[in-house]
């Protein structure tokens, strides 16, 4: 009997719609309340993990030093925190819920073969905040894949689900194509964690606008949204902004998906950023780069093409993290203009004229330095300083999408529903309801944070409700 | 001044393995997930050129655990295709035949096995001839097959001539990465490092990936520590013994509790059951994550010194049998083997790594 058709003869307790963070963390909850459990991960076994594999570290709260954290972390910063990027659209229940069950998470991860380490180099502003993983998200997600397969969890991979069936209000089975082979899969609960859309690039240009094409894709290419689309072409409930995704600006030559952590550019503050006509369009110097580098998303995708370049010269090149593509390189403007393919002219004439707002003062890279420009818009507000000093360097920009906002609306149980009520048997998790807490911005870690608490609990749940 | 960092640091003569080295540590560096599992990364994160002589230094440092190619997301098929644990064990094995003395011989023995056992089936001959044709007129114990004049005539430079072959090749190699003069307290910190292979501990003690996948374990960490032991308790038999010979007049045979046997039996035991583990493990391990071209080299190298323990040991234990004399040529012709290949064998990794370690020690604590 091929292994298709051996999954789909069995009676599953619980079906899990995904393979990343949010599904792991369900399924190791279910198997061991005693639960059949069986993982259909859309990717190929290299790729299993979906966008978890590119994470760094989770946000946690913790009243006193724990673990790698260091310090504390109380419940009311965390969110107050969480507040300010998401500027209120926050469901305030559901948002201190997760903050207050991250505690316990930490050491739970920890139980399941995660391992922390010291925030990273470069990273020390994250130290009382965010766990760090050793190894990263794909350490992390091989260690609860290793977990789960102790617990006797079943898993299948290529197992792209097309099709929940649900009859008045009840699942019942997955439609699936396993390596090409179509199937169904019975179950007696299910779990849909299966990211976002933002990797379908069609449905990214109906919500965006046909300059979405242009984005390039931070994370996986298997969260396309399939099962999220499922589930609201058959009336549930949504909410999050279908219009919206995460933007950050990254190196314009980062592959179109799965680019992952290493694309990231933090040459911003240090530069002067133009479009493709050779003009500024926005104050560079606004805040560190952290808390501004998911603005530049949006902002060069309103620019022409969806492209910028930031531009800085030999002082500045030592001052930020290495960047995996070398920068075009020349000894003038007018020739750099030339290599990245900008108007010489026009490029020379900005930095001339950049050049001379800049004034004298003390330049300090690693904190807000006040050195302004005068009398020009927009304004450069911190780190202006000429671009003056040979050879000069130039790197293009791109947005890169971390994740949409669109998703499912969940309850505290984690359980989705639709006009009718809560349906009886189907929980979600993870990114695909991570719209019912964030409403827009995102704080570094609370993705991980969203999905391992609500996994976990879609997981219990889940077998409560079988058992 | 500023680096120039789109030209580099690259020169005309580097090898494939070289560029490929670069192209993927500056993908890590730009990363740096991997920072919390040995000395390599942090060593990378000090740096934002690499150097000829940085990536040789990151290679040696490298203690092939594999925790770095699991945690990967940039593995094959990603388009960025790292293989980390591979890429500096091809520039690890390459570097020490490009510093050995003479060159050429390291390539040959590292690369195959079977010239390895040539080289073996060469000794045990010599010894079975010499036993055959010289066997002296009186003698007690092994002296009696074979005098002691004729042993240290034949083993004093046959170990002390590789040696210093090895310190010409450290030379190079220290010249090559650029390292300073040498500090006590950076000895000790590299022999600490050695001594508890605290770079094969995965970083938390949870061992490495070797032979079990995204699995942790700290089954090689141990093996390769009773190797080491092993090996440091039957050198410390033989030195032992030399001195007892030289120094207090009393020859062999010695009996067990006499500090040759009470050093020798224990070591012996200890390099079969790691050698033999070791070897284990190499069969279980993913051979496209280390360096493919020197695997036949290196496993043969491991069961040489496999056989070097079990004759040992086998030796002491048909004492006064007419096993003797064949045993002892077998033993004698693969410690002689063994001692000719240390330069151009998978042994000189002991110096290389130490000479390593003290250099990472000299560059933590410049940044300090
Ligand atoms: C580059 C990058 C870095 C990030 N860093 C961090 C960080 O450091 N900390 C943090 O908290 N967050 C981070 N995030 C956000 C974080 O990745 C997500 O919030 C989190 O991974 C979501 O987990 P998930 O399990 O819901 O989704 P995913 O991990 O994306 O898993 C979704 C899974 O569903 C599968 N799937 C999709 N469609 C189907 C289908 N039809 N059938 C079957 N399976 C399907 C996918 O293959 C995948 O396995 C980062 C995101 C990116 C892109
Ligand atoms: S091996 Fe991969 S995950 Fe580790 S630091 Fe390098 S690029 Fe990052
Ligand atoms: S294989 Fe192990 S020792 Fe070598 S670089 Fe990777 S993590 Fe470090």
């Amino acid at each position: 009997m091929s292994e298709v058709e051996s999954l789909s003869r069995q009676d599953w307790d619980v079906v899990v719609v995904g393979g990343g963070n949010a599904a792991l963390c369900a399924a190791i909850e279910a198997a061991e309340a005693g639960c059949r459990v069986l993982i259909l991960e859309g990717a190929p076994e290299p790729y299993r993990g979906g966008n978890s594999r590119h994470t760094r570290n989770f946000r946690c709260m913790h009243k006193g030093p724990l673990s790698v954290l260091t310090d504390s972390y109380g419940e009311d910063e965390y969110f107050d925190d969480l507040m300010l990027v998401t500027k209120g659209e926050t469901d305030e229940d559901l948002a201190r819920l997760a903050i207050r069950s991250s505690e316990d998470c930490l050491p739970w991860m920890e139980a399941h073969g995660v391992r922390f380490q010291p925030s990273l180099s470069g990273t020390l502003s994250l130290s009382r905040t965010n766990a760090f993983f050793l190894g990263g998200g794909k350490a992390l997600v091989n260690a609860y894949y290793n977990t789960a397969e102790d617990l006797g969890v079943s898993v299948a991979y290529e197992a792209q689900v097309k099709h929940v069936e649900v009859r008045d209000g009840r699942f019942e089975a997955v439609q699936a194509e396993i390596a090409g082979a179509p199937c169904r899969i019975r179950g007696r609960a299910v779990i849909l964690a299966s990211g976002g859309f933002q990797a379908d690039i069609d449905w990214l240009a109906r919500a965006w606008g046909p300059s979405a094409r242009n984005f390039l894709i931070r994370g996986t290419p298997y969260n396309r949204g399939v099962v999220l689309n499922d589930m609201l072409e058959q009336g549930a409930e949504s909410v999050g902004d279908p219009t919206q995704c995460h933007a950050v600006a990254i190196d314009g030559r980062a592959p179109k998906f799965d680019g992952g952590i290493v694309t990231r550019l933090d040459c911003v503050p240090f530069s002067i950023v133009v479009n493709r006509e050779g003009e500024r369009f926005y104050d560079e110097g606004e805040d560190v780069w952290p808390k501004r580098y998911a603005i530049w998303g949006r902002l060069v995708a309103a620019q022409p093409d969806q492209v910028a370049y930031s531009i800085i010269d030999s002082r500045s090149i030592d001052l930020f993290m290495p960047s995996v593509f070398k920068p075009d390189q020349a000894d003038s403007i007018e020739e750099l203009a030339e290599k990245l393919e900008l108007p010489p002219d026009k490029l020379k004439e900005t930095v001339v004229h950049f050049n001379a707002a800049c004034r004298e003062g003390d330049f300090y890279p690693t904190e807000l330095d006040g050195l302004a420009t005068q009398g020009i818009s927009p304004a450069k507000t911190n780190w202006a300083r000429p671009i003056s000093e040979p050879p000069f360097y130039g790197y293009a920009l791109r947005p890169g999408v971390t994740f949409t906002y669109l998703g499912l609306k969940v309850d505290r149980t984690a359980r989705v529903s639709d006009a009718q009520g809560r349906y009886d048997n189907i929980w979600a998790a993870g990114e695909i309801m991570a719209g019912s807490i964030l409403g827009q911005g995102y704080l570094a870690g609370f993705g991980m944070t969203i999905g391992t608490v609500f996994g976990r609990i879609a997981g219990q749940e889940a077998a409560a409700h079988v058992n | 001044m500023s680096i120039n960092i789109v030209q580099g640091v690259e020169t005309d003569q580097e090898t494939e393995a070289i560029q490929e080295a670069r192209r993927q540590v500056e993908i890590c560096n730009a990363c740096r997930y991997c920072e919390g599992y040995c000395s390599v990364f942090p060593a990378i994160t000090r740096k934002r050129l690499f150097a000829e002589g940085d990536l040789t230094q990151l290679a040696n440092l490298c203690h092939n655990c594999r925790g770095c190619y699991y945690a990967c997301q940039y593995t094959e098929p990603h388009e960025f295709a790292l293989n980390i644990p591979k890429i500096l064990a091809e520039v690890r094995s390459e570097s020490w035949e490009t510093f050995a003395w003479p060159g050429g011989l390291a390539r040959r023995f590292q690369e195959s096995g079977v010239t390895m056992a040539l080289l073996l089936t060469a000794g045990l001959a010599l010894f079975f001839a010499l036993i055959q044709f010289l066997q002296p007129e009186s003698g007690r114990g092994f002296y009696a097959y074979l005098s002691h004049g004729l042993m240290v005539a034949l083993f004093a430079p046959a170990f002390l001539l590789p040696l210093a072959t090895i310190a010409i090749s450290l030379r190079r190699y220290w010249r090559s990465v650029g390292g300073a003069r040498v500090r006590l307290s950076q000895l000790k910190t590299a022999f600490l490092d050695a001594a508890q292979l605290r770079n094969l501990s995965g970083g938390q003690g949870q061992g490495c990936n070797f032979e079990q996948g995204t699995r942790y374990t700290d089954r090689r960490r141990w093996l390769h520590q009773a190797v080491l032991y092993g090996f440091l308790l039957c050198f410390a038999s033989t030195s032992s013994a030399t001195l007892m010979h030289y120094v207090m007049g009393w020859e062999a045979p010695y009996g067990f509790f006499t500090p040759p046997k009470l050093l020798g039996v224990p070591g012996g035991i200890l390099l079969m059951i790691g050698t033999a583990g070791l070897a284990w493990l190499k069969l279980r391990a993913a051979p496209e994550l280390g360096a493919v071209r020197v695997w036949g080299g290196e496993m043969a190298f491991v069961l040489l010194l496999f056989l070097v323990a079990a004759t040992g040991l086998a030796l002491y234990a048909a004492s006064g049998t007419a096993a003797v004399s064949p045993l002892l040529a077998i033993h004698l012709g693969a410690v002689l083997t063994f001692f000719l290949l240390m330069p151009y064998s998978k042994m000189v990794h002991g110096f290389y790594r130490l000479a390593a370690l003290v250099r990472d020690a000299q560059q933590k604590e410049s940044t300090q």
